[in-house]
């Protein structure tokens, strides 16, 4: 063992500003969940296929020189070929455009009305939280009866009332599909309603729906955010059992349950028809599933800096 | 827990009322009316409006329905002549019961199992397989499920039958269809607890103890870990018996959910009205039974729900 000797050692002195600058570079709530979801492997995955279908169902349409309604007699039920991708269909439809015309019209269904009501819920359940008391209690009432409601009962109801087409099912999931939100955001805002930072902006006299809107909601984000990717999979579901029992789209307009039950009308001869639609649909859930998975880990700050 | 109980029970009454009269209003607003896909002259449309009530105001039609409600008379069908509507549910929800009963049984005897499975073999392959099998139930809507089976099993491999409800062999396709995605559930909720379970101090006492791994699991850990499946059960209930609806159609079952799409393709006001007070009732008091009952089992539940 060297000896440790006193010329080994030298005086550095201290220097305050050093010693109380930050290191590290300052990352915010927000970078840190966008950190950790680059780094979670599946659910980046899973945010990069859902862009991909974004994408391609803006694009493929337009770029592709089928449309989604021009029938042709001579190319009923191929197969997978180089002219079409996707096979055609009974009606010698392209597959593939329709496939993609379907992803508009799912996709645009499953992220307007869950993030329409998860706006609606958060509204609500923030001011019941919030102001409790009477307010909460008439809320509380409503919401509980409406959740013993059967929700696929009342949209099938209203469908059949504001009949087929895009703004009617968004009307017609949002009428009960906020309630979900409702009752997870009100759970949070009265935790957090107790906390110090409220109470500072009571004090200061912040009007009360600023506080809720400025100082308690961006608190509830992560959840709400969570909660709404959660919420995705569901409406997209609901779409395509609506379409599927012919209620939802009507034709020549298409989305995947439309598609894939076209699909299992041919499904003895041409069982490709409904692989292609319930790829697309199984897919887009599976990865919108683990995408909520992973933005939950992202967000819970009890998980900062565990990796 | 009498004050709980009545809590429950009264929350449900209402809940019950709301919905008919939801409905009542829906239905009445449904575009176009019972009769008109028949041809007939307009004294004899006047006479059958007039036979059904239809002629009388609205509040009086609803004030007639909900006396005949109280009295357990659903009305008759529009469509279906001299059918009541009492008679159509009690033939077809045989069907439907028993087909979610079997959806139900499976779902909650494999997920259970995987669950266990999985949360005992954690970060292993077995666990592995499980998750995936869990994802995917998730992910994939039951027409889709209940078409691909019927595809592989009875098309492609010529297995079991695929249409028709007439033997044990009939119900097996329909019934995994149904019952796949409330395995998918009843799986990942069951793992998610085990694990927790199998961390907790009575698993150490038992183990200290010396008892074997297999008492430890049936005795100490599945009994406890088991509760938060037992509080989705009201829920899950309610998704099997709206998966019946498409698989019902899709598997030609003469069920609760065939009659009720087609009746209102139909315009049937009593028949749509009739079944889905029938069927709200039905998922309301399973709520309630469930609600109950895990009142009774586990104490805290009752305590915590004076705050709620």
């Amino acid at each position: 063992m060297a000896e440790i000797t006193r010329e080994k050692f030298k005086v550095v002195g201290k220097n305050i500003s050093s010693m109380e600058s930050i290191s590290r570079p300052n990352i915010g709530y927000w970078q840190d969940a966008w950190r950790r979801i680059r780094k979670n492997k599946v659910a980046f995955f899973s945010l990069c296929l859902i862009g991909l279908y974004i994408i391609l169902a803006i694009f493929a349409p337009i770029l592709s020189h089928y449309t989604h309604y021009t029938q042709n007699v001579n190319e009923m039920n191929q197969s997978f070929s180089s002219s079409h991708w996707f096979g055609t269909d009974s009606l010698g439809r392209d597959l593939w455009v329709r496939a993609w015309m379907g992803a508009r019209v799912s996709l645009t269904i499953g992220f307007t009305a869950s993030i329409i009501n998860g706006i609606i819920g958060s509204l609500v359940g923030g001011i019941s939280g919030y102001y409790g008391g009477k307010v909460d209690l008439l809320i509380q009432r409503i919401v509980d009866v409406l959740y013993g409601i059967p929700s696929m009962i009342i949209t099938l109801l209203l469908m059949v009332v504001l009949g087929n087409g895009v703004h009617c099912l968004i009307i017609a999931m949002i009428c009960v599909g906020w309630i979900g939100s409702c009752r997870t955001v009100r759970g949070e805002v009265l935790k957090l309603r107790e906390s110090d930072f409220v109470a500072a902006a009571k004090i200061m006299g912040v009007k009360d729906i600023v506080i809720i809107v400025k100082h308690i909601l961006p608190n509830v984000m992560g959840l709400i955010i969570t909660s709404v990717t959660m919420a995705i999979p569901n409406a997209i579901f609901q779409e395509a059992f609506l379409s599927y029992i012919g209620l939802g789209i009507s034709p020549p307009d298409c989305s995947w349950g439309v598609l894939a039950k076209e699909g299992i009308q041919m499904l003895r001869v041409y069982p490709y028809q409904v692989f292609v639609p319930a790829f697309m649909i199984c897919t887009t859930m599976l990865a919108l599933n683990l995408l909520g998975d992973g933005l939950r880990d992202a967000f819970d700050p009890k998980l900062r800096g565990t990796e | 827990m009498a004050k709980y109980i009545l809590k429950r029970i009264g929350l449900s009454i209402v809940t019950l009322l709301v919905l008919t009269t939801i409905v009542f209003v829906l239905v009445r607003l449904m575009p176009g009316d019972p009769f008109s896909s028949d041809k007939m002259t307009p004294e004899i449309r006047a006479n059958m409006e007039a036979y059904y009530g239809l002629d009388k105001s609205l509040p009086e039609q609803y004030i007639t329905y909900m006396n005949n409600l109280l009295h357990g008379d659903l009305g008759y069908s529009m469509k279906y002549v001299n059918q009541s509507v009492n008679r159509i549910i009690a033939d077809a929800f045989p069907y439907s019961a028993d087909l979610g009963i079997r959806a139900l049984i499976f779902a909650v005897i494999f997920g259970v199992t995987l669950g266990v499975v999985a949360s005992l073999n954690r970060g292993k392959k077995l666990d592995a397989v499980c998750i995936i099998i869990a994802i995917i139930g998730t992910s994939i809507p039951d027409f889709i499920m209940g078409s691909l089976l019927q595809y592989f099993f009875g098309i492609r491999w010529g297995l079991l039958p695929v249409a028709q409800y007439t033997s044990v062999a009939h119900t097996i396709l329909p019934s995994i269809a149904v019952g796949f995605y409330t395995l998918a559930m009843v799986s990942r909720l069951m793992r998610a607890s085990m694990l927790e379970v199998v961390t907790s101090d009575y698993t150490k006492t038992a183990k200290a103890k010396g008892l074997s791994k297999w008492r430890i699991t049936i005795k100490h850990q599945i009994r406890n870990a088991i509760m938060p499946v037992v509080t989705v059960l009201g829920p899950l209930v309610a998704s099997v018996l709206t998966g019946t609806f498409v698989i019902e159609a899709l598997f030609a079952i003469p069920g609760l959910g065939k009659h009720y799409v087609q009746s209102i393709s139909n315009n049937d006001y009593t028949l749509v009205l009739g079944m889905t007070i029938f069927f709200g009732a039905f998922l309301i008091l399973m709520n309630l039974v469930v609600d109950i009952l895990y009142g009774i089992i586990d104490p805290r539940i009752r305590l915590s729900g004076k705050g709620k």
